[in-house]
């Protein structure tokens, strides 16, 4: 009996732009994992592949719409929300994915992510939040934890974190999950709960930075960064949000769950049926 | 536990244990070895040689060749696409 | 879409306000989305079309500001739908980054700049034309705007359904540069049957997805078709500089290609989009150079001057932008001075200078008035004798 086959494709390389891999984010970067998750999540959906529009700002994690074989649209930085906001209300047929980074959708584009939210305009956001921001070397960000060490916090970072779940479900997203890229078969039961609700729908996943945040913090590879989210989180999908931020630190605790599952009218703009 | 002993499910000659066999492409692999640290069964080591890039891809370690469940960890984990299972 | 409850199309003769009548160009030529953020004196565009697009089966969503304005606008175009969006220089200004991405992507969609006094917050309710060079030079990057400029609501009308016609045809943002004063007058316009409106819609894809399909190669017209979202193109849109396939890249010579090609698909056909009005040039000594609201003050201090034995003429500009150069080449040869009269400090008098070595009068100001036709034929007279 032999070991491994060596083969030369994958089974989800119809659904990627294969000719491009392989991709660019560093070795030990969850990006790869969370966005196999999404691929698996819209083929498995009832909705025709056809029809899932993939939507992303810039930054590390805006680079998944250039790997989705979807009519995918790589927009500016932060207007990924309004972007899909426009495609979804001009053609409310397509499914919208919002796939982004925590510095594009929470700093430059936090504005635009409370009022879809407020709204409650039927698309999935996705954050995939690093703790900085990666792609432009490792500078501090709305989500950076206080203390942490970045290219432009050398001191430690003064300031204090957004806790992205908590501020989700204040707005009224009526989904709202946070899980790791370790914790794969979780993340895609959320990708998929969240296309099947209707509204404004939020995950937030982890993910290493080993180049951009693990090396200066005190965490290595990306490997240290995923048993770290292997011993340190605890699935309590009960949690009190406001107690659910995160400071990377190795003595504690990161809540993950499916924290919030509820029903608002969806945004429908003034004017005749749907 | 306190008095943990081996326990037979009573249906254990009905359920098949699923066999996997693992597929790689080696040339994908960035060596974070995130598929080798989290597989349950310990199936897969680093292989001694490198790929194009100089990195160490996953290799199913001897004596390991009928270890794989098919749990598709490794696939859902790989940041890559560089490795998935089949059930046999 | 929503069902429809009224006409598209207003057929008939009216009394009314530019804005309005750009509101109603817009639902004429085909527009089905807007996204827009209020600010003076460009509301009552958004008003009207909040209150009309649902009604005739469109969308109207009020962003939270300019710049989702923009993006909802390139996002709405990339489903499928003729999109547009309204403001005032400081809104035009927001938007300059997300009209960036739709001259990268090639996203057709219209842009109305009512504008006002600036820099800045400026004169919200007081017009002027200072928005001019920003229409050209506002998002960062080398590319060739289209720009309309109506001097009157019927303009407002029929240069909003040339501009959507335009950015169908050459899959760019257009933009109606209009002013305070136009926006807000009100005026006899007349609304012709939709028989015999021209509408332009851009060009798809002849073949069905296929692996083999480049989004971005173009043919003799440097415009490449345009799938929509769910159609099953696969396309990937990138702000990035991309090549054929949309895909992003760092070619130094792949970007030269691309950008020049943007250019090139405009400035090529420069003489098919640019449009302008002539007034008594043929024996003019003395031309008058004015668009916008401007204009109709030239054509009263052009009408005097003649009644007082000067050889004046105008050239009312209709396309801003590209810039009619060809048309002020063509006068150097017969005139002998030029009078340029706008409400800005001089952003078409600069642009003029560079096409003509005949000597260029300044008649300007920063805005916040009306222009009279004193001024203008007071310079008409000063370069007479």
């Amino acid at each position: 009996m032999s070991g491994e086959i060596v083969v030369e494709a994958h089974p989800l390389d119809g659904l990627l732009r294969a000719d491009r891999l392989p991709h660019i984010w560093c070795p030990g970067c969850g990006l790869g994992s969370t966005m196999a998750c999404l691929a698996n999540a819209m083929v498995d959906s009832p909705v025709p592949i056809n029809q899932h529009v993939v939507v992303s700002g810039i930054g590390c994690s805006g680079r998944v719409a250039g790997y989705l074989k979807v009519d995918s649209f790589h927009t500016t930085h932060g207007r990924a929300i309004p972007f899909a906001t426009g495609m979804k209300l001009a053609n409310p047929d397509l499914h919208v994915t919002v796939f982004s980074g925590d510095g594009d959708l929470f700093a430059i584009g936090g504005n635009h992510f409370i009022h879809a939210a407020r709204r409650n305009i039927d698309l999935n956001v996705i954050c995939v939040n690093n703790f900085n921001y990666g792609m432009t070397g490792g500078q501090a960000g709305p989500t950076t934890p206080t203390g942490a060490r970045s290219t432009t916090t050398p001191q430690g970072n003064a300031e204090p974190a957004f806790n992205l779940p908590h501020l989700a479900a204040s707005l009224g997203a009526v989904f709202v999950a946070r899980w790791t890229s370790l914790h794969v078969r979780q993340l895609e039961v959320a990708m998929r709960r969240a296309m099947e609700k209707e509204g404004f729908t939020f995950i937030e996943v982890l993910s290493p930075c080993p180049v951009g945040f693990g090396k200066s913090n005190d965490i290595g590879e990306g490997l240290d960064e995923m048993w770290m989210y292997r011993k340190n989180c605890e699935i309590d999908p009960g949690v009190d949000l406001s107690r659910a931020g995160i400071d990377m630190k190795h003595e504690s605790t990161i809540a993950l769950g499916n924290f919030v599952d509820i029903e608002r009218p969806v945004f429908r703009p003034a004017g005749g049926e749907r | 536990m306190a008095g943990a002993q081996t326990r037979i499910p009573l249906d254990s000659n009905t359920v098949r244990v699923p066999v996997g066999q693992v597929y790689t492409i080696p040339g994908r692999c960035k060596g974070c070895r995130f598929c080798i640290e989290f597989c349950p069964e310990q199936v897969l080591v680093e292989s001694e040689g490198m790929n194009a890039k100089g990195y160490h891809y996953p290799v199913v370690a001897a004596g390991k060749e009928l270890a794989c469940v098919n749990c598709r960890f490794c696939k859902l984990v790989c940041p890559e696409f560089a490795i998935y299972t089949e059930e046999l | 879409m929503a069902v429809a409850t009224a006409e598209r199309v207003l057929t008939g003769q009216h009394f009314m306000n530019g804005d309005t009548a750009c509101a109603e160009g817009a639902l004429a030529a085909g527009c089905s989305f807007f996204a827009g953020y209020p600010i003076t004196p460009s509301t009552e565009i958004a008003e009207r079309l909040a209150r009309r697009l649902p009604e005739i089966g469109g969308c109207y969503v009020q962003m939270e500001d300019e710049l989702g304005s923009m993006a909802a606008v390139l996002g709405a175009s990339w489903a499928g739908a003729k999109a547009m969006s309204a403001t005032s220089g400081p809104g035009f200004t927001l938007m300059m980054e997300n009209i960036g991405l739709g001259v990268m992507t090639e996203t057709p969609c219209v842009v109305v700049d009512v504008q006002r006094g600036g820099p800045s917050t400026g004169l919200p309710t007081l017009v002027s034309q200072a928005d001019v060079m920003q229409a050209k030079w506002g998002s960062h990057g080398d590319f060739e705007p289209i720009a309309y400029s109506p001097s009157s609501p019927q303009e407002m009308f029929d240069l909003t359904i040339k501009a959507f016609n335009a950015a169908e045809r050459f899959r760019t943002p257009v933009f109606v540069l209009a002013d305070e004063v136009v926006g807000h007058m009100t005026e006899r316009v007349t609304i012709p049957a939709p028989g015999e409106i021209e509408t332009v819609d851009r060009k798809r894809p002849s073949k069905p997805p296929n692996d083999g399909w480049l989004p971005y190669a173009a043919g003799r017209d440097l415009v490449p078709a345009m799938p929509r979202a769910g159609d099953g193109y696969n396309i990937h849109v990138t702000g990035l500089t991309h090549d054929e396939r949309g895909y992003p890249t760092n070619d130094a010579q792949v970007h030269d290609k691309l950008v020049r090609r943007l250019s090139r698909k405009v400035l090529a056909r420069s003489s098919e989009i640019c449009e302008f009005e002539k007034l008594y040039t043929d024996d003019a000594d003395i031309v008058v150079i004015a668009y916008g609201a401007t204009a109709r003050a030239a054509r009263q201090a052009v009408l005097a001057a003649r009644e007082r034995g000067i050889r004046a003429g105008m050239f009312r500009m209709i396309t801003l932008w590209p810039f009619p150069r060809g048309v002020v080449k063509e006068l150097t040869n017969t005139v002998k001075r030029f009078v340029v009269a706008e409400m800005n400090l001089g952003q078409v008098a600069r642009e003029v200078e560079r096409y003509t070595r005949r000597p260029v009068s300044w008649v300007t100001h920063a805005g916040g008035a009306m222009f009279a036709p004193e001024p203008v034929l007071r310079s008409i007279m000063e370069t007479a004798s």
